[in-house]
């Protein structure tokens, strides 16, 4: 033996191998021994494109044998005996399809991104937990395991997905695993909960903005505060058509005397950092056969959530000898969400109600273990979070819970800027609730009561159902468990110290808004106000009014309707706030006041179609033209507080500047000594967008497309290398306040068509692919199909199409012997 | 001759340790081969490297070609490495170096000092 050289070079060899074998910091977690290895890391998911997706599987927890037909695209259909199994299987499919996102979307509900992610996310960890999102999950399990059936159905969609997880050799993980070099973890019916509850928060957090109304009551007069923020604006097109009437309200909540005065008074600046996407919207519509070419009625629907890939949708088929169902499901959760049956069809749009409210909490001492509440100290519960962090110890967190919810905000949680309020969140997300037991039951809906009867477990996030059925009857509920409050209840925060300003009640399920087979032929819902100032109860929310306006504008003049009419009204790109807001634009605008570029951008706005598409420059010059109008008419009122207010929603400003040129003085920079007005405003925001646009140009994006450049972000998109994983750059138009509502990197994510003539015929798209993992082709091969506008047609198929040539693959499942 | 049989015995070793052992299955592989193939260190560590070079560069571009370059266009960018081609060629880079380092270890182990070489 060469003894120093041999000692050497194992050293050396040695040393290569144990860095190879560990991650390199984390940024890059993945170690590259085994990430390189074609036998174990990245190379083993790139899937050969001509994969065989047949199998025959013997699996535990299968009552008989079940059948999957994977079509061409890849979506499956599934036969089972019964419901057990056939749960069981979608779990299945789930876990083998987009395992990922399902195991990261519950950690991330859960609070425990920063066991993964490091330190970065110990913030949004403890957002999470402070919301009590677990806490909300826990109330939830109780309520979806108390029914037999129900405990049956979520318990067998778990023993599927835990199938496929235990049938996995770490060669097979997916890729992002590898990327992050953590492991899967066993699925849990607490997971399901938690997934629904990560719904709740998308949408329905932050539809409230009690914070920034707070602030907003040092700075506005109750007046200033109505115009800013109104309740009904002036050009909303409701969801219940006007002129419907409300019935009697079964509960009338009675103001407190207190009510004007005992608001706290003066600024919070609390933030969360786990902020919601605010602009989370949706389009869903209906109309009868009156209106139809074939007499039957057609539904459509649009919802609009931040794209991502994988994506959020997993399109399948489930039948059982007593349903069959098609639509898109939501890995994590079993039921089909959004779809159609051999009877009916439904789709949902979010509410945007505020169901969140806040009150300030009045500790003995700093322990936190009693607050005062009429009259006495309370016992407060407290929960001690514990929070892994990668690459260092743990963290820990203490909840104060008092019978409002939990104390989200307190002296350990807030910015430098904030007061010292401890704030507890009533949010009805925490009430038990089985909400997915609706989808159970629309799954099987035949008719009208069956529909209505299955909307009465939904309880957050409250939506709108669209509803559609073949014997003609077309509707749309808004359903969800709302407080009854009495007038600006819960817009602000609240005093906990008594229970004066507690909710009161609730509204009766009855009395949500809804409407069936209305005269004039259609329904429709974008995120809108439900119903005009008649509505017997005072419903604050996030709305946003634009696209119910141009839905209504299309749909009433329709008639005649076909599918493919349908098709093209979803992917219609009318800017319908520009047509109201250019004629203001244009008569205000001094054109010897010009400057550069901004004559050249101003013909084009003049000549502009008003149509928001992907090679529109007139949008592009608009859009940047109104942003920057709107700042100059607010900011110096909206940053008189810090944080600074939220701006008016767009129609705000536009009729207001339609009523009065002054806007109720709000055009005056307050900052200055002169008094602005409207036309140096509306003039001075063309120069300054012209300036920019001119930069834009120069690089060759005034095109709207290029200017907002469409992306599709893989779903780990705070790390910027993970952009190859996703898709930029899509030719696609559209904005929120458009009925094609793509923004940068948010919109339709699943449009689907359905038909009820005597066949059921539907159509569906949205912007990914059927399998989660990059290295497959069906990863993201219908974004260009969805870009196109263009749609697939969906197959309800039946058990004896078995041989039709549409079926690809066969996946047969049977119990373990 | 010998060489040649030290490069068929650790890619052989190698590929049937990938399937039961975890991705360092590499090291051991060359590291016996040159123990029972004995070679100049340099030679030996040329097999190793060759070895699992070949093997490692074959298997990923067999992967690739059947993937249709979907994924390793996603992965170079992600490893800023240009191309397919260029990933396939530094995964087997990886595996080479180890291999050879390795079977360099497993020839130093049973040398003959080099005064008494022939």
């Amino acid at each position: 033996m060469r003894l120093i050289p041999f000692v050497i070079s194992t050293v050396v060899t040695t040393a290569v191998v144990v860095a190879l074998s560990r991650p390199l910091g984390n940024a890059a977690p993945m170690p590259l021994g085994s990430f390189f290895s074609p036998q174990h890391g990245f190379w083993q998911n790139a899937e050969p494109a001509d994969q065989d997706f047949s199998e025959q599987l013997k699996l535990k927890g299968l009552k008989g044998k079940s059948s999957v037909y994977l079509d061409d695209r890849l979506v499956p259909h599934v036969f089972a005996d019964n419901d057990e199994d056939v749960y069981f299987i979608q779990g299945y499919l789930h876990a083998r399809f987009r395992l990922f996102q399902m195991d990261l979307q519950t950690r991330a509900a859960e609070g425990r991104v920063s066991e993964f992610a490091g330190a970065g996310a110990i913030d949004y960890d403890r957002a999470q937990r402070r919301l009590g999102m677990k806490y909300a999950a826990e109330n939830a399990l109780q309520e979806m395991e108390k029914d037999p059936a129900s405990l049956a159905v979520f318990s067998a969609y778990t023993r599927g997905v835990n199938a496929y997880i235990h049938s996995l050799r770490s060669s097979q993980l997916p890729l992002e695993y590898k990327l992050l070099n953590i492991q899967p973890e066993e699925w849990t019916n607490l997971r399901t909960a938690l997934l629904l509850k990560m719904m709740a928060k998308m949408l329905a957090s932050q539809t409230e903005k009690d914070f920034a109304y707070t602030n907003a009551r040092s700075v506005f007069t109750p007046e200033q505060f109505a115009a800013l923020y109104p309740q009904v604006p002036d050009s909303l097109l409701p969801i219940v058509p006007k002129g419907t009437p409300f019935e009697k309200p079964g509960i009338v909540p009675v103001r407190p005397a207190a009510a004007d005065s005992a608001y706290p008074a003066g600024a919070v600046a609390h933030h969360d950092p786990a902020a919601a996407d605010p602009t989370n919207g949706s389009n869903n519509w209906v109309v009868d056969g009156t209106k139809t070419q074939s007499g039957a009625p057609i539904l459509a629907n649009d919802p609009h959530l931040e794209l991502s890939l994988p994506s959020i949708w997993y399109e399948m088929q489930l039948s059982t000898p007593t349903s069959n169902v098609y639509g898109a499901s939501l890995p994590g959760s079993p039921f089909v969400i959004i779809g159609f049956n051999d009877s009916i069809s439904w789709g949902v749009t979010n509410s945007q109600r505020d169901v969140k409210d806040y009150y300030e909490i009045k500790f003995k001492d700093a322990s936190r273990k009693q607050y005062w509440y009429n009259g006495e100290w309370k016992d407060a519960s407290l929960r001690v979070e514990k929070i892994g962090v990668r690459g260092q110890s743990d963290v820990y967190d203490t909840v104060a819970y008092t019978h409002y919810g939990p104390v989200m905000y307190d002296d350990s949680f807030n910015d430098s800027l904030s007061g010292k309020r401890n704030l507890a969140v009533r949010w009805v997300a925490h009430d038990p609730s089985n909400d997915g037991w609706t989808f159970y039951l629309l799954n099987r809906a035949r008719n009208y009561d069956d529909y209505t009867n299955a909307l009465k477990y939904m309880v957050c996030p409250g939506q709108n159902f669209v509803f559609a059925s073949k014997s003609g009857d077309i509707a749309l509920w808004q359903q969800g468990k709302f407080p009854a409050r009495w007038k600006d209840q819960g817009m602000y925060i609240m005093p906990g110290q008594d229970s004066t300003f507690n909710w009161q009640g609730f509204i009766p399920q009855e009395e949500n808004p809804h409407a069936k087979n209305p005269a004039r032929g259609f329904l429709e819902s974008a995120n809108q106000r439900p119903a005009d100032s008649t509505y017997p109860y005072f419903i604050p929310g996030s709305y946003i009014t634009p696209r119910g306006v141009a839905i209504e504008k299309y749909l009433s003049s329709m008639s005649g309707i076909t599918p493919q009419d349908m098709m093209k009204l979803q992917n219609n790109y009318l800017n319908v706030m520009a047509e109201d807001m250019r004629p203001i634009l244009l008569k205000y605008v001094q054109r010897d006041q010009l400057k550069g570029s901004a004559s050249k951008y101003l013909e084009l706005v003049e000549n502009w179609d008003l149509f928001a598409g992907p090679d529109s420059k007139g949008q592009t010059i608009y859009q940047t033209w109104f942003d920057s109008l709107n700042r100059a008419i607010w900011w110096d009122d909206l940053s008189q507080v810090k944080p600074e207010l939220p701006f008016p929603d767009e129609e705000t400003t536009m009729e207001l500047l339609k009523r009065d040129s002054t806007s109720m003085a709000f055009i005056d920079d307050r900052r200055t000594p002169d008094t602005e007005t409207l036309a140096e405003l509306v003039t001075g925001a063309l120069n300054r967008a012209a300036a920019n646009l001119a930069e834009k140009e120069k690089e060759g994006k005034l095109e709207w497309a290029a200017f907002k450049n469409p992306t599709i972000y893989h779903l780990l998109k705070q790390s910027k290398k993970m952009i190859v994983l996703g898709r930029q750059g899509l030719h696609v138009g559209g904005y929120g306040n458009i009925i094609n509502a793509i923004t940068h990197s948010h919109g339709p994510s699943w449009r689907m068509i359905v038909q009820m003539g005597p066949l059921t015929e539907a159509w569906g798209v949205y912007p990914g692919g059927q399998s989660g993992n990059p290295g497959s082709r069906f990863y993201d091969n219908f974004i260009d199909t969805w870009a196109t506008g263009q749609y697939f047609s969906l197959w309800l198929m039946k058990k004896s199409d078995a041989l039709d040539k549409r079926v690809k693959w066969t996946m047969q499942f049977e119990p373990e012997a | 001759m010998k060489f040649l049989i030290a490069f068929l015995l650790t890619a052989a070793l190698a590929f049937t340790g990938g399937l039961y052992f975890d991705w360092w299955i590499i090291a051991p592989a060359a590291f016996i081969t040159a123990i029972l193939v004995r070679q100049r260190p340099g030679i030996a560590f040329l097999a190793g490297f060759l070895a699992v070079f070949l093997l490692w560069a074959g298997l990923s571009y067999w992967i690739d070609v059947q993937n249709q370059h979907i994924l390793a266009t996603r992965i170079a960018k992600l490893m800023g490495v240009g191309s397919p081609f260029m990933l396939v060629i530094v995964t087997g880079i990886v595996g080479g170096l180890v291999g050879g380092l390795a079977a360099l270890s497993g020839s130093f182990m049973v040398a003959i000092k080099p005064s008494s070489r022939s």
